[in-house]
C-alpha cells in the first residue's frame, strides 16, 4: 500500500476550481517533486494534504495516509496526524516560527503537546535535532529567537521542527525560494541527507531542484496533473506539450543567448563608489566598499552575489536614491552629484530603473495609462492629452498589452504584465540606461523568458544599456555580455559571460556556479560546497572578506586584503586568482 | 465626472453605506426644510404651552421647551449647527492633517523632527483650558468653535499619516516616481496622499462625531453655541434639567444626536471599503 493515495481530488473556490480530478500516490521513503507555475495548484494540493485549507474551499475526492482518510476527518484527529505522520517546511520560515518564543522551547512544544518525550528527553532530544540540522553551537541556538538567526540557519530550524517527530510524510513548499543559491544548496542537501525514511513531496517551480533531489515528479498546470514519471525519463522525454515548454523556459548556465554587436562608447561610469548606512547607537553599516562599474552603449552587465553583497545598493547609489559617501558617478561624461531630486532633470531621464516586485512598483491608486504617462508629464509638458495617450498606447503595445489594459489599475494585471507596464515607464523616454533590479525574480519561467526577451528587443532596437542585478546566474548567463561578483560589498570577479562561466578564478565565484541546481539529471549541480552564510556587513572579516568560508583560504587572505589582478582579460581580486585552476 | 459615476456605483452596491447615508440626508433635509415649513419660530416664547407635550397641535410635533419655545423647530436648528461643525471641523482637520503629516513624513529628518516636535506641543495644552481662554479673550463666538475643535483635531490625523507616509516613501513607485523626476510637490499629493484614502477615510468617520461630542460637551458645559442659538449638546443640557416631567427635552435631542453619530460610524466603516481601489473588480 502507497503510503500517501490521492484520489480523483478536486479543490473548488466557487466557481474556480483550483485542483482538478487530481490523482497521485507516494511511496514510503520516496521523494517526490511537484512542479508547475505559480496558480497551478501546487501550494493547493499540499495544504488539502495537511487539511490547511481556508473553510471557503469545497473538496472532493480523497486523500488517505497509511490508510487513514484525510479529507472530511475531525480537526482532532488531522492533528494527531499532522504530528506524527506528516509535517510540512514553508517558504518563509520567518512567517512560520514564531517570533517571541526561542526556538529550542518551540520544538520542546511539539514534542510536549503530543506526549512523545517528557520536559528532561524533550530537551535532549531537540539538542540532538539541532544538531542533525547543521546548526552550530546548538546550546545557543537552543535559547535563540527566530530573529537572531540567519535566514538559512532559521530554515534549518524549521526542518528540524518537522522532523522532529520523525513524520512518514514531509511536504516542502518550495523550501529555499527565498534564500540564496549557496544556502539553498546546503539546505536541499541537508533534506535529503536527514530525512533517512521520510517520504519528501518537494513543491517548487525550480526544475533544477527538481533535477538533483527528486526521484519521481509530477507536473501540474491549472490545477491538473499534466504529467508524470520518474524524474530521468520526464526530463529526457517529456510527453506533454506544458512539460517541454517549462524544461525549455528554465535557464541553464551552459546556453547562452545574447544579441551580438560590439558594445560603443562608456555611457554609465560609476568610481569608487561606497554606501554607508547609520545604524543607531551601532557603527555604521559599510554596504559598499569602493566599487567601480562602467556600462558602454548596447552592453548588458549583470551584477550577481548573495543578498547583502551591496548590488542593490551600489545601484542605488548610482542612481542617486540613497546617499554615495564616496566615489562618482558619469553619465555621457557628465558629473552627476547627490541625491537625484539635486541632479539635472535632463540626465533624469537617462537612467531608469525595473524593481523586481512589479505589483509593488506600481502605484495602486493609479490606473495603467496614467502611470506610463507619468514621465511624459514630467519631461515633455508641452505634450497634449491625445498626442501622450498616443505615445503611451504606442509604449505599451512595444511591450505587448493591447491598449483594453489602459484603464486597468495594478491589482486588476498578472505579475508578467505588471512587469511590462514597468518596463514601459522605464523606457517611454527612451533612456540611455535600464536598471534591472532582480526584474524577473518573481516571475514563472515561460514569463520570464517574455520579459529578458523584451529587454533584448529593447537593446537591439535602440542601443540600450542594461545593468541586470541578479541572485540568479542562470538568468545571468542567458541575458548579460559582462558579469561583476560582489561579495560584502565589493567586486570580486569582473569578466565577460563566456570567461565566466566557462572558467571562473575566484572561488567564490565558483562555488556560486556550482551551487546552482541545472534542470538536468545527469549532472543536477546544487552541490553545497560552501559552508555558512554570508557574514554581517557590521562586522566583517579580517584581510580578504571571503576568507572564512573559502576552501582555498590561506594564512595571507586573513591578514591581507588582496588587490585587483588581471588574469585572462578577468579582473579578479583573490591571492591565488591564476593557481586555481591547478590545484583542483 | 466618471470618476463620481464609478464612486456612486461602488457606494451603491453597500448596504451599510445606503442605509445610514439615507437617513443621514433624510434628517439633513428635514432639518433644513422644517424650521422654514413650521409655523412656529425659535426665538417664540410662549408662557402658556411651556413644556407642553409631544402633539400635533400647532404642529409642535416634538413639543416646546421651559420657555415654550418649539422644540421641534429647536432640534432641527441644533441639528444644522451640529452638522456644520462636524463638517467643517473634520474638513479642517482634513485638509491641515494630512498636508502637515505628509509632508512631514516624507520629507523625513530634520525637518519631521521639527515638525512633529511642534506637534507634540500642541497635544501638551490642555483642550478645555485652550477653550476657556479663547472664550475669555474673544466674545463668545461661533467661529471660535470651529477654530477650538478643527486645532485638536488635525494633530491625530496628522500624526496618523506621518506614519503612513514613512512607510509609503519607502514603496518602490514612490522611488521609481523619484527617478523619472516628479516633483516633491506631486509625489506628496499624487502618489502618497491617493494611498492614504483607506486610513483617512477611517479616521475623518472618527473625527466627525468626536467632532459632533466635542461640541456637544462644549455646549452642555455653556462653553458653546449661546442662546438663543442652539444645539443638540445645548438642548440636551437644557432637557437634562427637565428629565422629570418633561423628559422629551432630554430624549429627543439625545436620539438625535445618537442616530446621527450612528450613522456617520456605520457610513465611514462602509466608505472605507468603497474607497480602497484594490477591491474593484
Amino acid at each position: 500500500m502507497s503510503l500517501l493515495q490521492v484520489d480523483a481530488l478536486t479543490v473548488r473556490y466557487g466557481d474556480v476550481a483550483a485542483v482538478n480530478d487530481l490523482s497521485f500516490s507516494i511511496e514510503r521513503g520516496e521523494s517526490v517533486g511537484l512542479v508547475g507555475e505559480s496558480g497551478s495548484g501546487k501550494t493547493q494540493t499540499a495544504m488539502a494534504i495537511l487539511g490547511l485549507l481556508p473553510p471557503t474551499a469545497r473538496t472532493n475526492g480523497s486523500i488517505r495516509l497509511g490508510g487513514t482518510e484525510l479529507l472530511g476527518a475531525s480537526e482532532k484527529n488531522l492533528n494527531a496526524l499532522r504530528a506524527r505522520k506528516m509535517a510540512i517546511v514553508f517558504q518563509d520560515p520567518m512567517q512560520a516560527l514564531n517570533p517571541f518564543v526561542r526556538v529550542g522551547a518551540q520544538l520542546g512544544r511539539i514534542l510536549l503537546q503530543h506526549k512523545l518525550a517528557d520536559r528532561k528527553r524533550a530537551y535532549a532530544q531537540v539538542l540532538e535535532m539541532l544538531e542533525r540540522v547543521g546548526l552550530p553551537d546548538v546550546e545557543r541556538q537552543y535559547a535563540a529567537y527566530p530573529h537572531q538567526m540567519s535566514g538559512g540557519m532559521r530554515q534549518r530550524a524549521m526542518i528540524a521542527s518537522a522532523l522532529i517527530t520523525e513524520p512518514e510524510l514531509l511536504i516542502a513548499d518550495e523550501p529555499t525560494t527565498a534564500l540564496d543559491v549557496t544556502v539553498q544548496a546546503q539546505i536541499l542537501e541537508l533534506l535529503a541527507e536527514i530525512r533517512r525514511d521520510t517520504a519528501l513531496l518537494l513543491i517548487t517551480h525550480d526544475l533544477g531542484v527538481v533535477a538533483g533531489h527528486c526521484e519521481r515528479m509530477l507536473v501540474l498546470e491549472g490545477g491538473a496533473l499534466v504529467e508524470q514519471g520518474t524524474t530521468q525519463s520526464v526530463f529526457a522525454h517529456p510527453q506533454h506539450a506544458h512539460t517541454s515548454s517549462l524544461l525549455a523556459a528554465a535557464p541553464r548556465l551552459d546556453r547562452a543567448d545574447i544579441p551580438g554587436g560590439a558594445p560603443g562608447d562608456v555611457v554609465l561610469q560609476v568610481e569608487n563608489a561606497a554606501v554607508t548606512y547609520a545604524m543607531q547607537g551601532r557603527e555604521a553599516l559599510h554596504a559598499v566598499r569602493g566599487v567601480d562599474l562602467t556600462v558602454r552603449e548596447s552592453e548588458t552587465i549583470a551584477v550577481v552575489g548573495e543578498s547583502g553583497s551591496g548590488k542593490s545598493s551600489l545601484v542605488r547609489a548610482a542612481l542617486g536614491l540613497v546617499p554615495m559617501q564616496a566615489g562618482r558617478v558619469a553619465l555621457c561624461g557628465v558629473h552627476l552629484q547627490g541625491l537625484v531630486e539635486e541632479r539635472p532633470k535632463a540626465t533624469r531621464r537617462s537612467v531608469q530603473l525595473v524593481f523586481q516586485d512589479p505589483a509593488g512598483s506600481l502605484n495602486p491608486q493609479m490606473r495603467v495609462a496614467k502611470i506610463v504617462a507619468e514621465p511624459l508629464r514630467v519631461h515633455k509638458p508641452t505634450l497634449g492629452e491625445l498626442q501622450r495617450l498616443e505615445s503611451v498606447t504606442a509604449m505599451l503595445e512595444k511591450v505587448g498589452l493591447s491598449a483594453e489594459y489602459l484603464d486597468r489599475y495594478p491589482h486588476q494585471l498578472s505579475g508578467g504584465q505588471a512587469q511590462r507596464v514597468a518596463i514601459a515607464r522605464a523606457l517611454i523616454l527612451k533612456p540611455k540606461v535600464l536598471i534591472c533590479d532582480e526584474a524577473v525574480a518573481a516571475l514563472d519561467g515561460t514569463v520570464r523568458e517574455q520579459i529578458l526577451k523584451l529587454l533584448r528587443d529593447a537593446q537591439t532596437e535602440s542601443g540600450l544599456s542594461i545593468i541586470f542585478i541578479s541572485h540568479d546566474l542562470s538568468v545571468v548567463r542567458a541575458v548579460s555580455h559582462r558579469v561583476m561578483v560582489m561579495y560584502m560589498g565589493a567586486t570580486v570577479e569582473l569578466a565577460d559571460n563566456e570567461s565566466l562561466f566557462g572558467n571562473a578564478k575566484h572561488p567564490y565565484t565558483r562555488a556560486l556556479l556550482e551551487a546552482v541546481p541545472v534542470p538536468d539529471p545527469e549532472h543536477a549541480g546544487g552541490k553545497a560546497t560552501l559552508d555558512g552564510e554570508i557574514p554581517s556587513a557590521l562586522n566583517p572579516p579580517s584581510g580578504c572578506a571571503f576568507h572564512p568560508r573559502c576552501p582555498y583560504a590561506q594564512e595571507i587572505c586573513s591578514a591581507e586584503a588582496p588587490g585587483e589582478r588581471t588574469v585572462d582579460g578577468a579582473l579578479v581580486k583573490c591571492h591565488f586568482a591564476g593557481e586555481l585552476l591547478e590545484r583542483r | 465626472m466618471k470618476a463620481l459615476l464609478a464612486i456612486w456605483r461602488r457606494v451603491r452596491t453597500s448596504h451599510a453605506a445606503m442605509v445610514s447615508g439615507g437617513i443621514l440626508v433624510g434628517i439633513f433635509v428635514i432639518a433644513i426644510v422644517g424650521p422654514v415649513v413650521s409655523p412656529n419660530d425659535y426665538l417664540q416664547t410662549n408662557f402658556d404651552k411651556m413644556l407642553s407635550p409631544p402633539g400635533i397641535a400647532q404642529l409642535q410635533i416634538f413639543g416646546t421647551d421651559d420657555l415654550g419655545r418649539d422644540l421641534f423647530v429647536r432640534s432641527m436648528l441644533g441639528v444644522q449647527v451640529t452638522i456644520v461643525i462636524a463638517i467643517v471641523a473634520s474638513f479642517v482637520s482634513l485638509v491641515i492633517g494630512v498636508a502637515y503629516g505628509a509632508i512631514a513624513g516624507y520629507m523625513g529628518g530634520r525637518v519631521d523632527a521639527i515638525m512633529m516636535r511642534f506637534v507634540d506641543t500642541l497635544y501638551a495644552l490642555p483642550f478645555i483650558f485652550f477653550v476657556i481662554l479663547l472664550m475669555v479673550a474673544f466674545e463668545r463666538n461661533f467661529l471660535l468653535i470651529f477654530v477650538a475643535i478643527g486645532a485638536i483635531n488635525w494633530l491625530d490625523m496628522a500624526r496618523i499619516v506621518r506614519g503612513q507616509t514613512l512607510s509609503l516613501r519607502e514603496r518602490e513607485f514612490v522611488q521609481a516616481a523619484r527617478l523619472t523626476g516628479v516633483s516633491t510637490l506631486r509625489i506628496i499629493f499624487r502618489h502618497i496622499a491617493p494611498n492614504l484614502i483607506g486610513v483617512v477615510i477611517v479616521y475623518v468617520t472618527l473625527t466627525i462625531p468626536q467632532a459632533i461630542l466635542v461640541e456637544s460637551f462644549l455646549s452642555f458645559l455653556g462653553l458653546g453655541i449661546q442662546e438663543p442659538q442652539t444645539s443638540l449638546g445645548a438642548l440636551v443640557d437644557a432637557g437634562v434639567n427637565q428629565t422629570e416631567g418633561a423628559s422629551w427635552m432630554l430624549l429627543i435631542p439625545a436620539a438625535l444626536l445618537a442616530i446621527i453619530l450612528l450613522c456617520f460610524n456605520f457610513l465611514g466603516d462602509a466608505m472605507r471599503d468603497v474607497f480602497d481601489a484594490r477591491d474593484e473588480r
